[in-house]
């Protein structure tokens, strides 16, 4: 990739902030994990189908540049709150989806030791708090975060992540009006993905743009097309800066698109084919950085080709991992309900 | 070198517990609606903002939900908060972050995380504010497993308790009788811990087993004292703590008096006594039991604002006396 270098250090000073600001190789990794995501959530889709993973699960194909660029400016020891659309911001923040696939599976190498599933993965190692099974229940606990960081003086920025749907809850308002009154170091970032469930927020909100609602705050609200990881990025690396240098908070709207329906149930009669067909052609968020990071020289056709092995290689390695582990032992139901203490 | 003994209020009693929790553990600090300068809706906090600043007597905006799950990030954190709900009701607004998140959080997480927040509840009749602000709620709240949930009836516990909540690695629901905040009794100086899930036996008794929590306490005791005239000789047991409960001790002591009365303020349909009786009747004790168990609990409506319909829907001292003279004569 020699000669994808040389074009790299002739032109970054024209392209896009993220081009300039991440190396080739940071960017390329990029591009692994948007197929890590896409593959992950295609391979527990096609597990859910074959009988292995129960329950349900709502999958973030589509929205993978949005988990990558909010979550590219952040370092391994800020946090996240995420969403039951969480298993991309997981990956974003740097699970093993081995471990993930474990926890789908019910088992005791799981994240959660087969205690959540999917709507509860979480990878606090990595600082991920947790996805959450309440629309708007990890924003106010992502402003306890903050204020913890705040307190404690650690320097750490908390990412909140939310869909539209969540911009109706109480928790929201408050959690916001909080962050907003103590300037904590904290960045909300709604992913709008047009529906919850099955309502478009046409259908349910009053205001156009959700991060209008950021003027009720007085904290800047940003509005990003989220299947751009470039502009995603930028946006996500501003707010980062100004949490870290106690502005307080910023709200990010991004917008985007599922390109499978909220769960298993649905059978996506609130939307057209060809809504979710145009998407599917002329948006997807892969296709567009794939072709950026190949007209601006970070990759060439054969890296491409090398990240895709690479990622099939690693989702089926970890199908296999969580096929081999153990099942928790039944008596072991009560365990974690409290802290066992001495 | 017993630690010094003074009279002090149950609010008093509180507040010099979290002040001491505050001076130990800088990660300790106080959450609420008006808790700074005001000094709550109760004067519990009182002045501690003068002494630990705004930074750690943080006032919230009324926004019980937030201002909870707030208190739910900060203690999944690493900080370990004490949130003041500004009366008991109020849980019904943040019921999504202590149900759905902290009493959940470690277990859905596989024990990766813990979320060590106290959480205080102002809560019962009595004060003539009326049905929304009246109410003894702390059952709802005992049925969720991740919580505990506790009933200090005197200072000294409520002192204690406290300070066992903060050491807790759980979160701990903690319900304070409004009427017992001027409640004066002994309390020693410094740090000390009444452990959560153990009741207290405050009289012991043999012809009658009553077992109370928080106000109720005291009333039982009154009643225990005019009965004792009568001849009547009964043990009262102090719950203490609803959520573990300490079933032992209540069933030893229905093994020795063979009757059982539950004494609480809360609805009396589906509550604390509803429990109580059960867990007894499906223990060893049921053989020794000579009478039906009796529960004395509040009435089946909201708590109504003329002061005698508001005294006349929860147990009073006369209530318990008639009750345990019927159940011990077994006129019942």
């Amino acid at each position: 990739m020699a000669g994808a270098s040389k074009a790299v250090a002739d032109n970054r000073a024209n392209l896009p902030f993220v081009y300039r600001q991440y190396s080739a190789e940071q960017l390329r990794n990029v591009l692994h994990k948007m197929y890590l995501i896409r593959r992950f959530e295609e391979g527990a889709e096609e597990s859910y189908t074959r009988g292995l993973i129960h329950g349900t699960m709502h999958l973030s194909i589509g929205q993978e540049a949005s988990a990558m660029g909010i979550c590219m400016p952040l370092a391994e020891d800020d946090q996240i709150t995420s969403t039951h659309r969480g298993h991309g911001h997981c990956i974003a923040k740097g699970a093993e989806v081995k471990r993930m696939f474990a926890e789908f599976f019910g088992k005791t190498t799981g994240y959660c030791k087969g205690r959540g599933g999917s709507m509860h993965i979480a990878d606090v190692g990595k600082g991920n708090l947790g996805a959450n099974g309440i629309v708007g229940g990890g924003i106010p606990i992502a402003v306890g975060a903050a204020l913890s960081a705040k307190m404690m003086k650690t320097g750490k920025v908390v990412v909140s992540f939310f869909g539209d749907g969540a911009n109706n809850e109480g928790a929201f308002h408050e959690a916001l009006n909080m962050a907003a009154v103590w300037k904590l170091p904290v960045i909300f970032v709604c992913e709008n993905n047009g529906y919850g469930m099955s309502t478009s927020t046409a259908r349910s909100t009053a205001i156009k743009n959700i991060a209008e609602r950021a003027a009720a705050y007085s904290m800047p609200g940003v509005i990003v097309n989220g299947n751009i990881f470039s502009e995603v990025a930028e946006a996500s690396y501003k707010a980062v800066e100004c949490a870290r240098a106690g502005e307080g908070p910023t709200l990010i709207e991004s917008k985007t698109y599922r390109h499978r329906g909220h769960s298993k149930s649905d059978r996506n009669r609130y939307r057209s084919k060809e809504e979710i067909e145009d998407w599917m052609s002329n948006r997807d968020p892969i296709t567009l950085f794939e072709n950026e990071l190949r007209e601006f020289g970070f990759i060439d056709d054969k890296g491409i080709e090398a990240i895709r092995d690479a990622v099939a290689r690693e989702i089926a390695d970890g199908i296999e991992f969580a096929k081999a582990s153990p099942s928790p032992d039944v008596c072991d139901t009560g365990n974690y309900v409290y802290t066992e203490q001495a | 070198m017993d630690a010094m003994v003074r009279e002090l209020s149950y609010a008093q009693a509180i507040q010099e517990a979290m002040a001491i929790a505050m001076d130990m553990d800088e990660r300790v600090f106080l959450m609420g609606e008006d808790i700074g300068v005001y000094g709550g809706a109760f004067q519990v906090t009182g002045d501690l903002v003068d002494r630990f600043g705004t930074e750690r007597v943080i006032d919230t905006p009324i926004s019980e939900l937030g201002g909870a799950g707030v208190a739910v990030g900060a203690a999944l954190t690493g900080m370990r908060p004490i949130f003041e709900f500004q009366f008991s009701d109020f849980a019904t607004l943040a019921m999504e972050q202590i149900v759905n998140q902290a009493a959940k959080m470690r277990f859905m997480l596989g024990g990766e995380v813990s979320v060590p927040v106290v959480m205080r509840f102002p809560a019962g009749s009595g004060t003539g504010a009326a049905a929304q602000h009246s109410q003894s709620l702390e059952a709802w709240l005992g049925h969720v497993p991740g919580l505990k949930v506790i009933q200090p009836a005197t200072p000294h516990d409520a002192k204690g308790m406290l300070l066992a909540a903060v050491a807790d690695p759980d979160p701990v629901m903690i319900f304070e009788h409004k009427l017992l905040y001027k409640v004066k009794g002994p309390v020693p100086e410094g740090y000390y811990t009444v452990p959560i899930g153990k009741a207290d036996i405050r009289r012991e008794g043999r012809d009658l087993t009553i077992v109370a929590t928080s106000i109720m306490v005291h009333k039982a005791l009154d009643a225990a004292a005019a009965l004792e005239a009568e001849g009547i000789d009964i043990e009262v047991i102090d719950l203490r703590t609803i959520r573990p409960m300490d079933k032992q001790t209540v069933i030893d002591s229905v093994k020795k008096t063979s009757r059982l009365m539950c004494v609480y303020e809360a609805v009396k349909t589906l509550g604390i006594g509803a429990e109580v009786s059960a867990m007894v009747a499906e223990s060893e004790a049921f053989d020794y039991l000579d009478a039906p168990i009796v529960r004395l609990g509040g009435a089946e409506t909201p708590i109504p604002y003329n002061p005698e319909l508001e005294k006349a829907v929860v147990p009073q001292v006369p209530d318990i006396i008639a009750a345990a003279r019927d159940l011990v004569k077994g006129v019942r």
